[in-house]
């Protein structure tokens, strides 16, 4: 290999930018892009390992406007899809990306399941409290009293509580940010790819459309106030014993269920096997008891106890 | 305590009438075992399989199982034959009834002259029943405890064993070599409680009137190739890993789950990997996943589990992504009959789909022909770059046959994901050529990087809303299709080439529409047949072949539906336009029996 194809050019966003975004003027996505994009930039992973993989909605067109591997799937099943191309390629860096009807209702059954695996993956939730593709019906996160297309008289369900949602089905890296800080979801977005296992981070981003200033109340700019968690700083200190500990469930529920806007930040933050390591586990254990028997081998083999 | 060493029990011999199977040499024989899916009936049929293997015969067998997990009525049909064995047998030789329950279900399968062997512990047998057939009583719970000198009656089924293998003149010294092999690896104990079993089972005296007969079967011709004996769902699976599969993802359902386990405990070895998906909807989706990342992988279910999955079939259509999807039919609609055969899934498997999208759908013929078929789905995933569907059955998947050890040299694939650099001419969906993707962690020269997607897109997978583009697309996803069915030879003929009567079929109607031709023939009446494994693309040449026929009789296990026509028919009248194409059609759970193929000629011919 010569030395340029190892040491290739410096990754920026003009590699990275693909199609210019189709997203309405004022979306909060085009933050979200821009943030992932820095990060991308500060991390230099090798550019042919970034793999982009979304369902259906306005937010999970993000992977034409990444310059990488992309894909563009069904509604509500980038999880599955994502996490078989994490299980067989550890080569790569895998991100899913989607809203909050992608992934929380049609696909909430997968977020469950890919989280309680601790699949190692990157999973970005640009949540906006309506379903903009489809303009305007209440999604699983509509506050209640919501007008939308669907509830003309104003939502009646009581909506889905996202992180408590992340925190109990077990997802290892559990972070919340809000679109118009793009310096946080970029430090959001760092941690969230450097933590092993399954790390996803939930931004309130909002639809300009559909459900304008929805977010205003986490917003410096808008008048509200965005609350930063005060993480544990293990110094003994006594102002640590009130900040918070992000490897403990029981603290994170706690932040979960305070009132909207309610603290950005990480939530929950542990190490526990991925598994990805543990399937890795089993296959070198299988191949090792086979001394590395070729498929020919292993083939002749069961077709003799078939005789 | 040796079970030799005692003298042995006698059966009751209150035969009260009728004739016995003809004396002398036997050229097949039907049997059946009637008991509850505890009692490891099909064990015996598995061992019986691997003898025949081993001894230049065939066995064919055929299991229903109750849906139920432990308990419950089960049966087990073994035909047994020195020549071509093609159906599981219509009716039965002899029958073995463990309980009443077996008994009284199941005597009447008997044919005239049969010989109905009950447990004397459990059956008080009925002779109005079935007056044709002999009775012999034998102890077979009691017998098989004094055997093994405890109080549980496990081991009934290797004393059954014993008893058929003296009965039939099988090779013991062949059998005892195979139990030996399937038992020896679980403890001392368990092996000799086996033979204790067996032994008993082997010594045991019959009836004088039985005894009388000598049922020994005639010797085939002797076959100088390794056979192996399974089941259809084992043969498939080690197809789909000979063509060339590491990777997969399913969900459980009867009766796929035996594929799906046998992946997931058999992929780490190749350095591969089985999930077990949250549902079916997350199942394809992970297949389709592994294949887009570079490995060819399989998903699979039943009817059910299918219709779950279609949505995202309909994705790997349109992004022209490889997969290969194994659906083991059963008895539908919904949850119908889980452990019942039905060719129902046909038209599910073609059109289940929303929007134009078509893909390959094949179906294996018997238990070899599915380790056939699933390399043969692996081939054609990876060439036309697109969702493949195998129809097998429950009949299939359960039932074991032996068949001529598969050539590792000539059929084992094995091929990792294609990363090489891919220069700036790539383009994944050319118009006027081959799909061919960059996976994942392939480096692009150009410096654009390929986003696959389910919309519809130009050549280089750019989404296009252009109506133009669409119909080219369309096109492009149709004519690969096409291509492969000028590549399909058209399917033989069995029998005369042109005649009366042609009966056409699909999937494992195979061996009884085989043996109904064989029979027509033998007794004179020009009927000939032909059998498809592709049914998507049909093959060329079909329409020459029915147009030397009068009657084109498709025979299949599914409802005549509104107009009168199984589901392939429909597909056949569609395509060809020839009104002389009909349907023998049913639905009762059960295989053909060669009777219901012969009526049906004449009904079509009376009709
Ligand atoms: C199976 C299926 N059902 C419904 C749709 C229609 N659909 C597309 S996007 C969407 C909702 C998107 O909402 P969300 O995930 O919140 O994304 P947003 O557009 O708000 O970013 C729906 C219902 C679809 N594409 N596929
Ligand atoms: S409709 Fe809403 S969510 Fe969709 S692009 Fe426009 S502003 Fe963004
Ligand atoms: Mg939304």
């Amino acid at each position: 290999m010569s030395a340029t194809a190892e040491s290739p050019q410096k990754l920026t966003k003009k590699e990275l930018s693909a199609d210019h975004p189709t997203w309405c003027p004022g979306c909060g996505d085009f933050a979200v892009l821009a943030s992932f994009f820095k990060v991308l930039e500060k991390l230099q992973i090798p550019h042919e390992k970034i793999c982009t993989i979304a369902g259906i909605g306005c937010s999970s067109r993000f992977p034409y406007f990444v310059n990488g591997h992309g894909v563009h799937f069904i509604h509500g099943r980038a999880l599955p899809f994502a996490s078989a191309v994490s299980l067989s390629r550890p080569d790569l860096h895998v991100f899913a990306f989607g809203g909050d009807g992608d992934g929380y209702s049609i696909g909430g059954n997968h977020l469950d399941h890919a989280a309680r695996k601790n699949i190692n993956l990157t999973y970005v939730v640009m949540d906006n409290f309506v379903y903009g593709l489809t303009k305007k019906q209440t999604s699983p996160t509509s506050p209640t009293g919501f007008k939308s297309k669907t509830d003309p008289a104003g939502s009646i369900d009581q909506p889905i509580n996202p992180m408590r949602k992340l925190v109990s089905n077990g997802a290892s890296f559990v972070a919340r940010s809000h679109a118009s800080q793009v310096k946080h979801m970029m430090e959001m977005f760092e941690r969230a790819i450097l933590h092993p296992g399954f790390s996803v981070v939930e931004v309130l981003s909002e639809c300009v459309i559909f459900y304008p200033g929805a977010f205003d109340s986490g917003n410096p700019r808008k008048g509200g106030e965005f609350a930063e968690i005060d993480e544990k700083k293990w110094d003994n200190s006594s102002e640590d014993e009130t900040r918070h500990d992000t490897t403990s469930v029981e603290a994170a529920f706690r932040l979960a269920s305070e009132p909207f806007p309610g603290k950005f930040g990480v939530y929950l933050e542990v190490d526990r096997p991925t598994k990805n390591q543990l399937e890795q586990k089993w296959i070198d254990s299988s191949r090792e008891k086979t001394k590395n028997a070729s498929a020919k081998d292993l083939l002749s083999k069961r077709f003799a106890m078939m005789k | 305590m040796s079970a030799t060493a005692s003298p042995a029990p006698k059966a009751t011999d209150d035969s009260t009438s009728g004739e016995l199977p003809p004396a002398g040499d036997l050229q097949n024989a039907v049997i059946r075992f009637a008991g509850n899916s505890q009692d490891g009936i099909q064990t015996i049929g598995g061992l019986l399989a691997k003898l025949a293997g081993r001894s230049a015969r065939e066995v064919m067998t055929y299991m229903t199982i109750p849906s139920t997990i432990s308990g419950g009525p089960s049966i087990f049909q073994v035909h047994l034959g020195s020549g071509e064995v093609l159906s599981p047998g219509d009716e039965s030789d002899f029958l073995i009834a463990f309980y009443q329950h077996s008994y009284d279900n199941h005597v009447s399968s008997l044919r005239e002259g049969g010989v109905c062997i009950y447990d004397s512990d459990n059956v008080t047998p009925d002779p109005e029943a079935n007056p044709g057939c002999q009775h012999v009583g034998v102890a077979i719970t009691s017998t098989t405890v004094e055997a093994l000198g405890g109080s549980r009656d496990r081991g009934k089924n290797l004393f059954v064993l014993g008893l058929i293998t003296q009965l039939f003149k099988l090779d013991r010294e062949k059998l005892v070599s195979l139990l030996e092999r399937q038992f020896g690896g679980k403890g001392e104990e368990v092996l000799r409680n086996a033979m204790l079993a067996f032994d008993a089972g082997f010594a045991y005296q019959l009836g004088r009137d039985v005894i009388r007969q000598s049922y020994a079967l005639r010797e085939g011709i002797s076959l100088d190739t390794d056979r192996i004996a399974t089941d259809g769902n084992t043969a498939m699976l080690y197809g789909l890993i000979v063509g060339g599969i590491r990777h997969g993802a399913g969900y459980p359902i009867t009766p796929w789950s035996p594929i799906m386990e046998g992946l997931r405990a058999e992929l780490p070895k190749y350095g591969g990997l089985f999930v077990q998906a949250e549902d079916e909807l997350a199942a394809v989706a992970m297949a389709l996943g592994f294949s887009y990342a570079g490995h060819l992988s399989v998903t699979g279910s039943s009817g059910p589990g299918l219709s779950l999955k279609m949505e995202a079939l309909s994705y790997g259509t349109m992004a022209e992504l490889p997969l290969v999807v194994i659906n083991v039919q059963r008895g539908g609609p919904s949850t119908g009959l889980p452990t019942s055969v039905e060719q129902s899934d046909l038209f599910q498997a073609l059109y289940g789909s929303h929007g134009d999208s078509p893909r390959i759908v094949l179906a294996p013929k018997n238990v070899e022909d599915c380790f056939y078929t699933a390399i043969e789905a692996c081939e054609l995933a990876r060439k036309y770059s697109c969702p493949v569907i195998v129809l097998t059955d429950q009949a299939l998947a359960t039932r074991v046959e032996a068949f001529r050890e598969p050539n590792l040299d000539e059929c084992l694939i094995e091929s990792p994901p294609a990363l090489e650099t891919r220069g700036e001419e790539f383009k994944p969906y050319p118009l006027d050529g081959e799909t061919r993707h960059a996976p994942p962690g392939t480096r692009m020269t150009g410096g654009k990087y390929p986003v696959v997607t389910g919309l519809e897109h130009d050549e280089w997978g750019h989404p296009s809303g252009s109506p133009e583009m669409h119909q080219r697309m369309n096109a492009r996803r149709r004519d690969k299709l096409k291509r492969l069915a000028d590549e399909i030879p058209a399917p033989n003929v069995f029998g005369e080439e042109s005649g009366d009567v042609l009966l056409v079929g699909w999937g494992s109607t195979w061996g009884p529409i085989r043996e109904a031709t064989k029979r027509a023939q033998a007794s004179g009446d020009s009927v000939s047949c032909v059998h498809l494994r592709h049914l998507n693309p049909l093959p060329g040449g079909l329409e020459d072949i029915f147009a030397r026929f009068s009657h084109v009789l498709v025979v299949e296990m599914n409802d005549e539906g509104l107009y009168g026509f199984g589901q392939l028919t429909s597909l056949l009248r569609a395509r060809y336009c020839d009104p002389k194409i009909r349907s023998i059609c049913k639905t009762d759970g059960l295989t053909f029996k060669i009777r219901e193929i012969l009526d049906g000629i004449e009904l079509h011919r009376h009709a």
